[in-house]
């Protein structure tokens, strides 16, 4: 058993151990703080998956009920509640994936235990990706149960995605920015109070104005073009076209938006991470 | 035990360097926690880290363990540079924080084995069964560690800090809040593993324990080594004897020498043995009877307020 161990710790020579593998090698450090990422939020499933499930249910109560004989989409083309479903959706992969790698990071630098993290030789992007990975598999899961549950309201036939790899797409790239924003707003974060200034003044006006409840066909000039310098926009508006084959801009035109935000955030994360800003000191 | 069998890191106990520290210096805002720090730990020691409370003890640790970054300087571990070389420095330590942090979402054996993937061990729940036996936490295997009590968490910690069957051990203060018994116990576990060949730095406040286990002692004051040497070393340096005399007064030649103790007695420092009589022949000269008197031999703390206090008058002088 323990010879077993002793192979695959690492080589040892003379006592001492040696590790090999590059930057951007995944190695066992990313496996294990992914499970680890997965299995947290997996122990408080009813929280962390079920909860917002049942609130986004509730949206859909309220709002489809409210307007679906109001709200004309797309002229009339979908039906205003088969139009909230995937809003709603990617409302819900946006807003968990966020949650789940904010969270983590600022419970255990409050708790100190992220020094669990820090002390084994895992690499910065090994780190990165454990995180943001955690937070898209959250994020997707909660997702997944969000759009089975909505079958009833519009029937099997409205809500199969027309193109499900646009839907598949958008949906991991939109979780991966929001997983990375929240990996940066849990390493700038010092306290809760940080983190709600996210999550209140940032992540939930952004994603309520970014056409969830509505089409930003339906919203006034100035309004309008707006919208197209939120980023949630093109995430929901890109995911829904992979629904319906209707978009209100250019699915490639979301595409390369979301790309560039998956880039862009990504190398701010990684560069917080190898410095070690406000992790080590 | 299979245990300790299976700890046998370098059994031939060469005396290659385990830890070197180069001329360490790290500033926070207003206050210089290290000052050139140098130091090197052979393998195979049982090292002590010493120093009140501020010196810069918990700084160094962070620097080996990487959790700080140095401003000059440098550190190694097994020859490891901790920034260069981060990763086989980190995969050559074990670190026992000081404070007691641990994850809520976890028990203890999940705790154990996901620590253990971090450093790439797979396959280690008999390991696991074996750490958790010799820390007496068998029986809270499957517990969640929000339900233990401050002694088990702490032992957990140790327990984390030894999955990876690291050939260095840092323990920042492990025994804190750890009561006698188990004190025993595990002081018991850390010097057989020293005795299998791996590197112990601890630091403690209980500085018997340091003299009872450690064979060389650094004390750092300020952020600057005030003593490296050998424990033995440190001792003789502190030759004489320490004498508390109840009485209800100091014969007039001693007066000042006698220092009033917590206790009401008067406590003095001796040359040795022949300078007692000296003493005892001064009481009965002056009629004062002495209604009991306690000796006591050099120690670890003695030596430790000598060092420190000397290095205070000498910056108040400087």
């Amino acid at each position: 058993m323990s010879d077993a161990i002793e192979s695959n710790v690492a080589q040892r020579a003379g006592g001492r151990v040696s590790v090999g593998g590059s930057s951007f090698a995944l190695g066992p450090g990313f496996k294990a703080l992914f499970y680890k990422e997965c299995l947290r939020f997996w122990k408080v499933a009813f929280q962390t998956i079920v909860a917002p499930v049942v609130t986004t249910l509730l949206y859909l109560l309220i709002f489809s009920h409210v307007l679906e004989s109001n709200v004309k989409v797309y002229d009339g083309r979908v039906a205003y509640t088969a139009f909230l479903i995937p809003g709603l959706v990617m409302m819900a992969v946006l807003q968990n994936a966020f949650a789940n790698s904010s969270s983590s990071l600022i419970q255990s630098k409050m708790m100190r235990s992220i020094i669990f993290v820090l002390l084994p030789p895992i690499t910065s992007f090994e780190l990165f990706c454990a995180y943001v990975f955690g937070a898209m598999v959250r994020g997707l899961a909660v997702g997944l149960g969000v759009w089975l549950i909505t079958f009833p309201f519009v029937g099997a036939a409205a809500a199969v995605p027309q193109h499900p790899l646009w839907v598949i797409g958008f949906a991991a790239g939109g979780s991966a920015i929001l997983g990375t924003l929240g990996l940066i707003a849990g390493i700038w974060s010092e306290k809760f109070d940080h983190l709600a200034v996210f999550q209140n003044f940032i992540i939930m006006p952004l994603t309520f104005l970014s056409g969830v409840f509505y089409s930003i066909h339906s919203l006034p000039a100035f309004w309008q073009g707006l919208s197209h310098f939120n980023p949630f926009f093109y995430m929901i508006d890109g995911f829904r076209y992979g629904f319906f084959g209707i978009a209100d801009v250019s699915p490639w035109r979301s595409l390369a938006v979301v790309g560039f935000f998956v880039v862009a955030l990504s190398a701010i994360a990684l560069r917080m991470l190898a410095t070690g800003y406000k992790l080590r000191q | 035990m299979r245990l300790l069998e299976s700890l046998v890191v370098n059994s031939n106990r060469s005396r290659d360097t385990a830890v070197e520290v180069v001329d360490v210096c790290k500033s926070f805002p207003k206050v210089r926690a290290l000052d050139h720090v140098s130091l090197r730990v052979e393998q195979g020691e049982f090292f002590a880290l010493l120093g009140p409370n501020g010196a810069g003890k918990t700084t160094l640790i962070s620097i080996l363990a990487g959790l700080t970054r140095a401003d000059s300087g440098s550190a190694k571990i097994m020859g490891f540079d901790t920034v260069s070389r981060y990763r086989e420095a980190r995969s050559n330590l074990g670190v026992v924080p000081q404070e007691l942090v641990f994850d809520p979402f976890f028990t203890v054996r999940e705790t154990l084995a996901l620590q253990a993937k971090y450093y790439g061990v797979v396959g280690a729940d008999a390991w696991i069964d074996e750490i958790l036996h010799h820390l007496d936490l068998t029986g809270k295997a499957n517990t969640n560690m929000r339900a233990l009590s401050g002694g088990m968490k702490r032992r957990v910690l140790v327990g984390q800090a030894l999955v990876h069957k690291p050939p260095v051990i840092v323990l920042d203060e492990p025994t804190a809040g750890v009561d006698v018994e188990l004190r025993q116990n595990l002081w018991t576990f850390i010097k057989r593993l020293n005795g299998e060949g791996h590197t112990i730095i601890l630091t403690t406040h209980y500085l018997e324990e340091a003299e009872a286990l450690c064979n060389r002692v650094a004390m750092l004051k300020g952020g600057r080594i005030v003593a490296l040497d050998t424990t033995a070393n440190l001792l003789r340096g502190m030759s004489g004897i320490t004498v508390q005399v109840s009485a209800d007064a100091v014969p007039p030649r001693w007066q000042a020498r006698g220092s009033v103790q917590a206790s009401g007695a008067f406590g003095f420092t001796l040359s040795g043995y022949p300078e007692l009589e000296t003493l005892l022949s001064a009481y009965r000269e002056a009629n004062i009877v002495v209604r009991e008197m306690k000796l006591g031999e050099a120690d670890l703390e003695q030596a430790f307020l000598k060092l420190t206090s000397r290095e205070s008058s000498a910056a108040e002088a400087a």
